[in-house]
């Protein structure tokens, strides 16, 4: 096989942002979703109140590269770690990565349902995408070929 | 839940697959591979020409319908209306949303999927597409990736763009049934007479048809019908575009506007033109896909450090000007031809 398949160039990352559920705050998202587009990424804008066969869907069908969530309402122990087995239950091995409000002792609680990576208030815009961008190569490097 | 599934491959399985086996997959309702399949042909990877062979064979039975009008028209939200009745008239419909890239950064906020998922049935597909980005560029992803989704069966294809720049434009117009979208408070009947656009129309909705306006536009769109048929313009396709009113917010309308779309299809159908469009865009295709290649010669031919000494002395003249750039494009012109 050629190498065409391997990880797209960082400039090529799709990424599928969402809130799930009632959350109305899609201020942090949407300066997210500007943040990428300005990294040189494609951002699939889902916005508020998705589910996850929503995100699912839009992960197949977009070829996407990782999934964020924003998170403002304390569901993230709940939704985030069901996030993720809903991708994994669909064979969909990409990165997803929590944004928002998460306290610190739930940080390693997130990380060992299977979420990638979190990032709090105060992270600068270089931090964001470059998060994202570790995220899909760690992804890559974790599965045996 | 999501129409026809065959066992789940990761993304990392699908990295170990050919492309001809992810063509089947993706015939056999795998939308994961599907999903593959037009990455490959929206960066014309390597992938790109067995994928389109395979679905070149396949292809020509979806009618292909495009929708383009002015940002903040509604046409995702149309589109989206459309796809539920499609949906509920059990039609496997799939929809390829084309938005803009940043022109600086070359990312892009891709968000009409949030209008139409939502209504859309469960077995429909939708791919967004930035307009930067493309090996070869737009005019050449989008008929490869609407005849990858025709090859796989997905019937009809509706492609949406923003009405403004050429290849947006060009784009919706090489569809089967290209359809414009006009809103009140647009502009006056000036405008719409100004707007090449508008002569590409097979038929005109205005939405926001609840609006105060909506009538003058439609009459506005009325009067310049009649001007083209008194110019005799409207030959190219013998048929005067109907003019349906919608409210896209509403659904209102759109089954009006399903049937003008079914209406010109049988009409097209009946009278050849659609048999004649769909060579002529094969044709196009072609054509854009050898200028993208002639384009990729001249790069190379001026680009510093690699073009001959001849081409370095005739633009040495041209930065001296002792020739003129007009001069200098003709003499160069000869040398591509060799290359």
């Amino acid at each position: 096989m050629s190498d065409a398949h391997d990880t797209p160039a960082p400039q090529q990352l799709r990424v599928v942002l969402a809130k799930l559920g009632f959350d109305g705050h899609d201020r942090g998202i949407k300066i997210v979703a500007r943040i990428l587009r300005d990294a040189g990424m494609e951002v699939i804008y889902l916005g508020l109140r998705q589910s996850y066969m929503n995100v699912v869907n839009a992960v197949e069908q977009e070829d996407a590269d990782a999934v964020g969530l924003s998170m403002h309402n304390a569901s993230h122990m709940t939704l985030a770690p069901k996030m993720v087995d809903a991708l994994a239950a669909a064979g969909l091995d990409v990165p997803v990565i929590v944004g928002g409000i998460v306290p610190d002792e739930d940080l390693p609680l997130l990380k060992d349902k299977g979420v990638a990576a979190i990032l709090g208030p105060g992270a600068s815009a270089e931090e964001v995408a470059q998060t994202v961008r570790d995220a899909v190569a760690a992804m890559h490097a974790n599965t045996p070929r | 839940m999501n129409g026809p599934q065959v066992d789940a491959v990761t993304k990392q399985q699908l990295r170990d697959l050919s492309a001809t086996e992810i063509f089947e997959r993706a015939l056999g309702g795998e939308r994961r591979s599907l999903g593959r399949l037009i990455t490959f042909v929206e960066r014309d990877a390597a992938e790109a020409e067995t994928v389109a062979e395979l679905a070149h064979a396949r292809a020509g039975n979806a009618h292909v319908i495009g929708i383009t009008g002015a940002p903040g028209s509604g046409k995702s939200t149309l589109t989206g209306q459309l796809v539920k009745l499609l949906g509920e008239a059990g039609k496997r419909a799939a929809v390829l949303a084309v938005d803009p890239s940043s022109p600086l950064t070359g990312g892009a906020i891709l968000g009409d999927r949030v209008r139409m998922e939502d209504v859309a049935a469960p077995d429909t597909f939708i791919r967004s597409m930035a307009t930067r980005g493309h090996q070869g560029g737009l005019s050449l992803a989008v008929p490869g990736v609407v005849r990858v989704l025709d090859a796989i069966g997905y019937d009809p294809i509706v492609i949406e763009t923003v009405g403004v720049g050429q290849v947006e434009v060009d784009i919706a117009g090489t569809a089967d049934t290209t359809v414009v979208v006009a809103t009140p408070g647009m502009g006056d009947s000036v405008q719409a007479n100004k707007a090449g656009l508008l002569e590409l129309a097979d038929l005109f909705v205005v939405n926001k048809a609840d609006r105060p306006g909506a009538t003058d536009v439609r009459r506005d769109l009325d009067l310049m019908l009649d001007l083209s048929h008194v110019s005799g313009q409207d030959q190219r396709t013998g048929m005067r575009p109907e003019i349906i009113m919608t409210t896209a917010l509403s659904g209102e309308g759109a089954p009006e506007l399903w049937d003008a779309i079914e209406r010109h299809r049988i009409a097209i159908t009946g009278n050849g033109q659609l048999a004649a469009r769909r060579v002529g865009r094969d044709i196009d295709e072609v054509r854009n896909r050898l200028l993208a290649d002639l384009e990729g010669r001249v790069d190379v031919l001026l680009a510093p450090g690699t073009s001959p000494v001849e081409v370095t002395e005739v633009l040495a003249a041209v930065a001296d000007r002792t020739l003129s750039p007009t001069t200098a494009a003709n003499r160069l012109a000869a040398r591509i031809t060799t290359l």
